[in-house]
């Protein structure tokens, strides 16, 4: 099965991410959303980091794990490859997102600014997780 | 492509939804365009937009976009709201998560013909000079006490510390301070991403250009500006960096249990929305103005190293060159304005979702140097074409609440750009133009090919038509610095 793929949007981007349950679902959104960012073959898994976020709902908690990471790359200078989310609820989940410090040789492809609300679908259709979401770049 | 039915074509260039469209919208939609505009806008979602933002409680008059309209999120690309204070509501999906992106434009005493020989210099110089890229750092460290001063006093700030002259002020929308900013409705987040990032320029369509004025509209108003033929001048587009992301995010949460506190039932989750006066609303303004204090000083810090370049390429002052403030405006913001509804002057909270505001001659908030005039609008083009100056109109006051469009629009994804165009083919193709490139990454190029945008002249024509703005001056890129 696909992990995710990346769908049109006149002046963003848009992920769509697939997963047999809920916490593979949000691991592959994370590789989309990476994968944006920097090629996975440039990055080591040399430290690791613990995210515990919460929401109102799941759809809302999807926005707020990818939202987390990215505020990680600004703030940490950290770019992921792996994620494991360790426990998931509707509204909460723990994580551990594995990666390196921004190197020299890293080629940082996109600057994402953000994961919006805008078209947000987190649902299981024919035994398949699917999500949905929109970056502003 | 036909025009979909829905849409009534009430003007030359203005085309209504009306609110029985459909039963959510509590005032008609307005789209400013031709018809090439129109079906570029029906391809994606952006008329649907216009719809949603009809939805939101307390909205005056209309749901407004301008000929530049694209698909957002929430909001479309080019979209004007604007709210009543009683009853209306604020959304930071009305702004953006870069709050207070905008364009300023400095001019310089120099010509073409000068600065030819200079030229490499000067773009080597500023690439040096201009930290850019993703997550770029800057020059500029400052603690929190340093931050907080910079978020509530925005341009004085930087004054005070060194960057710029006290003159810019007067050329700087709300004279570089949006009032009632509250450090304190800032979260440490935003702290954290903004305190190494004043003065940077960032990525994505962020530049800095060194441009050539190639015509001239009306001399009379290009004069007042400072502008003529052959003239060099300078553009930034930059925004607020990590803070104004980090506080959309954060108070998009916060908006999002609002929506169900205060009963509202809107189509997209990112229209989230608050009453203006709830206390969620006003938090979220003074949060806002803070990214809007740190956007006008980033590009403020920015203009102080373009004056530093060209100082050390001419081995002259930027006074003596003449290196002055034409205007700075801002295309990502809400503000507290007065505007003419039915025959009455009302205050109103005006959303500007890519779209900027254009006040008409003789408006107090202009500069004493331009009030005759009207507000200079600078509209970047894409970076191989075109960019404009306009100028606000009496009329344009009465239309969309005094806003006209803010660039070029997309018209082609980043994907589809990256797949049809190579950023280095791209970069010989405009070097055979005479465009000098300095782009950090190549695909990041591609992204902002001039394929990838709307025609810009089109886009100002149709303001010019439906009497949104006046053109006043056309500037050609010669050299283009990207993230």
């Amino acid at each position: 099965m696909k992990k995710f793929k990346y769908f049109n949007h006149t002046a963003d981007i848009g992920l769509e991410a697939y997963g047999g349950e809920t916490k593979e679902v949000f691991e592959n959104a994370a590789r989309g959303l990476f994968n944006l960012i920097v090629e996975p073959g440039e990055v080591e898994l040399k430290e690791e980091v613990e995210v515990r976020v919460e929401a109102g709902d799941i759809e809302a908690l999807l926005v707020e794990w990818l939202n987390e990471l990215l505020y990680l790359f600004e703030t940490k200078k950290m770019v992921f490859k792996d994620f494991q989310i360790e426990e998931i609820s509707e509204t909460a989940l723990k994580a551990k997102a594995k990666g390196e410090k921004v190197k020299s040789n890293h080629e940082i492809k996109t600057q994402i600014k953000a994961c919006t609300y805008h078209l947000l679908k987190v649902e299981k259709k024919n035994k398949t997780w699917h999500a949905k979401v929109i970056f502003d770049v | 492509m036909a025009i979909p039915d829905y849409l009534e074509k009430i003007g030359p260039f203005t085309y209504r939804i009306a609110k029985s469209h459909h039963s959510g919208m509590r005032v008609d939609g307005v789209v400013y365009a031709d018809e090439r505009l129109i079906e570029q806008a029906d391809r994606d979602k952006a008329l649907e937009q216009v719809v949603n933002v009809a939805f939101l409680p307390g909205i005056v008059k209309a749901s407004y976009a301008m000929p530049d309209i694209h698909w957002g999120y929430g909001f479309p690309i080019g979209g004007v709201a604007a709210t009543s204070l009683k009853d209306g509501v604020i959304s930071p999906g009305g702004v953006g998560f870069d709050i207070s992106c905008g364009v300023r434009l400095m001019r310089t005493n120099l010509t073409v013909s000068e600065v030819q020989p200079y030229f490499n210099l000067l773009m080597q110089e500023l690439a040096r000079n201009i930290p850019k890229g993703v997550g770029s750092r800057g020059k500029i460290k400052v603690g929190h006490r340093e931050m907080e001063k910079l978020m509530t006093e925005g341009v004085e700030w930087a004054v005070r510390a060194g960057y710029g002259w006290p003159e810019d002020l007067d050329f700087i929308e709300e004279r570089g301070c949006l009032k009632g900013a509250n450090p304190e409705k800032v979260t440490p987040r935003a702290f954290e991403r903004g305190k190494d990032q004043p003065g940077t320029l960032g990525a994505g369509n962020h530049f800095i250009e060194i441009q050539e004025v190639v015509e001239t509209y009306d001399e009379k108003i290009a004069n007042v500006l400072g502008l003529f033929r052959k003239q060099i001048v300078v553009m930034v587009h930059s925004g607020s960096r990590g803070v104004g992301h980090q506080i959309c995010t954060d108070y998009l949460k916060v908006m999002d249990q609002a929506v169900r506190k205060y009963g509202f039932s809107l189509p997209d989750r990112q229209l989230a929305c608050a009453p203006i006066n709830s206390p969620e609303g006003k938090d979220y303004f003074a949060a806002m103005a803070c990214a809007v204090n740190y956007a006008l000083t980033n590009r403020h810090c920015l203009s102080h190293w373009i004056r530093e370049s060209f100082e050390k390429t001419f081995k002259k002052s930027a006074s003596s060159l003449g290196l002055h403030l034409v205007y700075d405006v801002s295309h990502n913001i809400a503000k507290i304005e007065e505007h003419q509804v039915n025959g009455e002057r009302v205050t109103l909270c005006v959303h500007r979702k890519g779209a900027t505001r254009a006040f008409g001659p003789g408006h107090p908030d202009l500069p004493e140097k331009y009030r005759e005039v009207g507000q200079p609008v600078i509209i970047p083009g894409d970076m191989g074409t075109a960019s404009y100056v306009l100028v606000g109109t009496e009329r344009g006051e009465k239309e969309a609440f005094a806003s006209t469009c803010h660039g070029a629009g997309r018209v082609m994804s980043r994907s589809q750009a990256k797949r049809q165009i190579r950023g280095d083919v791209l970069k010989r193709e405009l070097e055979s133009k005479g465009i000098v490139i300095m782009a950090g990454h190549m695909a990041l190029l591609a992204e902002e090919a001039p394929d990838a945008y709307k025609d810009v002249s089109q886009v100002v024509d149709v303001c010019e038509g439906a009497g949104l703005s006046k053109k006043v001056a056309k500037m050609r890129p010669l050299g283009v610095l990207k993230g």
